[in-house]
């Protein structure tokens, strides 16, 4: 089946869908996008199925030769795109035609592009999704990150409306954000003054940031814990090890650990976290589950009720 | 048993302060529940040690939803008997060439090797947990004369089938991968094949036993050394 070729796969170049549901049980991590808000306008803008598979473009430097005519689209982080060398437009449905040459440069703002083609890549599911997991050696071509010369199927998918998003209405990456936090987990292990101090102090984000963790450095907090069972790790957990640097862990982290966690982040957030580079700061907020649930309800209805505009 | 937040769009739900076959068996019973009774709202279950991690579908239900259906999910909890589960027997081939951690745990305690993997087989094991890796089965407990703490420097590459002990907990590497536990043995049998249906042969709350096999056995269901 035709569709597109690498050329040069860039740094880290996955294929993802939202994710990987209902395999916890079988010590597999969930994957899909890491900012799903990106991912989302992606596929939005193309009419595609909300789960279409797209390519998670970590830092840039992709590209790919098209062998079909289709349409796609570029969201996330801020990089230079070009079509067969001529410059073109992020957060818009750009015709295709067989033969043309698709580069996204490297990412200037932000760090996680969305590349999604007319009907999304035609990818085989494993355990019910695309998502690669590369530690697990799951999902996408072949468990990996693309590699020059992959071949990525889909079909010709040429959209009748060219769409953009206004730039009102996309999200803005700059270095900063403020990750809302539900607390839980061991959370009265960490006695009050910790507390206060890991909600009134900047992080800063580690070079040691990946898809499984974003370690951060700043004030150190401890709990009161000593030795615990393993337990389940949602997404979004903020375990604190014994060195009290805190860890936000995001879509490929282990299923399960042994390290007390003061709450999770919000999925909203961890879309904004996974948008920024080393060395950007962060603040957490408590909030509560309630505010958690409206921000959800908020951020789909927004999403429902904002309308791309004709270009 | 507690149900506390664990975040935007899970609950999890503590059964003790400690693991015992017994709390793995409710736990058990509790999943079996719940998949019977709100599969539409559930993404993910994750049973560990003496704990229930549960991820529900933010936009098919809500936190408080969630709760009032898993407190009457947990409410008649089947049998507590600690012999539920499945019985699965693994093949190992225990040998200084395959277990090359054998001699440090025999002389731990002031066993021979070959008392070392007598004891292993002695126990049939419970599986606590699912994690780490695809397939990795958390086992215990292990007889406290056979126990070990974690190697010092972990091993840059443990083989597939690599049968180990850390402290009191025994499992079977399903990958390669890198890790610190103190190897036993070799065991044939895949932990983990994606194209395989069921893709592992145990899951959380069933029972595992060992059973030494021989070289040739070892080689002829498809072992690699």
């Amino acid at each position: 089946m035709s569709g597109f070729v690498i050329q040069q796969p860039g740094l880290l170049s996955l294929l993802q869908d939202r994710g990987r549901y209902g395999a916890h049980n079988l010590g597999l991590t969930t994957g899909g996008p890491l900012d799903f808000i990106a991912f989302d306008w992606a596929n939005r803008l193309l009419g595609n199925d909300a789960n279409a598979t797209c390519i998670e473009i970590g830092f840039g430097g992709l590209t790919l030769e098209a062998e079909i005519d289709t349409s796609c689209v570029i969201t996330g982080a801020e990089a230079p795109c070009k079509l067969n060398g001529d410059a073109i437009l992020q957060w818009q449905t750009i015709d295709i035609a067989t033969g043309d040459r698709l580069e996204i440069g490297f990412a200037s703002k932000g760090t996680r592009c969305y590349l999604a083609v007319g009907g999304g890549f035609d990818i085989d599911p494993s355990f019910g999704s695309s998502s690669t997991v590369v530690r697990e050696k799951i999902g996408g071509l072949h468990g990996d990150k693309l590699q020059a010369g992959d071949r990525l199927p889909c079909g010709p998918g040429r959209v009748d409306r060219q769409l953009r998003l206004n730039e009102a209405d996309r999200p803005e990456y700059g270095d900063f954000a403020l990750l809302r936090v539900v607390t839980g987990y061991q959370q009265a292990a960490f006695a009050p003054g910790q507390q206060w101090r890991f909600f009134n102090t900047e992080y800063r984000l580690t070079d040691r940031c990946d898809r499984m963790g974003f370690r951060l450095e700043g004030e150190t907090v401890h709990s009161d814990m000593v030795g615990m069972l393993s337990e389940g790790i949602c997404h979004g957990a903020i375990q604190i090890p014994a060195d009290g640097q805190p860890i936000v862990l995001m879509n490929d982290r282990q299923t399960i650990g042994g390290y007390p966690k003061i709450g999770s982040v919000i999925a909203e957030d961890t879309a904004r976290l996974a948008q920024l580079s080393p060395g950007a700061v962060v603040k957490f907020e408590q909030i509560s589950i309630e505010q958690a649930h409206n921000i959800h309800c908020l951020q789909q209805a927004q999403f429902a009720r904002t309308e791309p505009e004709p270009c | 048993m507690r149900i506390e937040v664990a975040g935007q769009n899970a609950l999890i739900v503590y059964f003790a302060e400690q693991s015992s076959a017994e709390v793995s068996a409710q736990i058990q019973a509790a999943v079996n529940n719940i998949l019977a009774s709100m599969q539409d709202c559930i993404v993910d279950l994750v049973p560990s040690y003496a704990s229930l991690l549960v991820i529900f579908d933010l936009d098919r239900a809500d936190y408080f939803d969630v709760k009032r259906k898993l407190r009457g999910a947990l409410e008649n909890l089947a049998s507590l008997d600690a012999e539920a589960g499945e019985l699965v027997t693994l093949p190992v081939y225990y040998s200084t060439e395959s277990g090359p951690d054998l001699e440090i745990i025999a002389d731990n305690g002031k066993l021979s090797v070959e008392e070392v993997i007598e004891i292993h087989q002695q126990r049939e094991y419970r599986v606590y947990a699912i994690g780490f890796a695809p397939g990795f089965a958390y086992l215990g407990e292990v007889d406290e004369r056979i126990a070990a703490p974690r190697l010092a420097t972990p091993r840059q590459k443990v083989p597939r089938g690599a049968v180990a002990i850390a402290d009191r907990q025994t499992a079977v590497y399903p990958a390669v991968s890198p890790g610190g536990w103190n190897l036993i043995g070799l065991c044939p049998t895949r932990m983990f094949d994606p194209e395989r249906d069921p893709s592992m042969p145990v899951k959380a709350g069933d029972r595992v036993r060992f059973e030494a096999i021989d070289r040739a056995d070892f080689l002829g269901l498809g072992g690699e050394l």
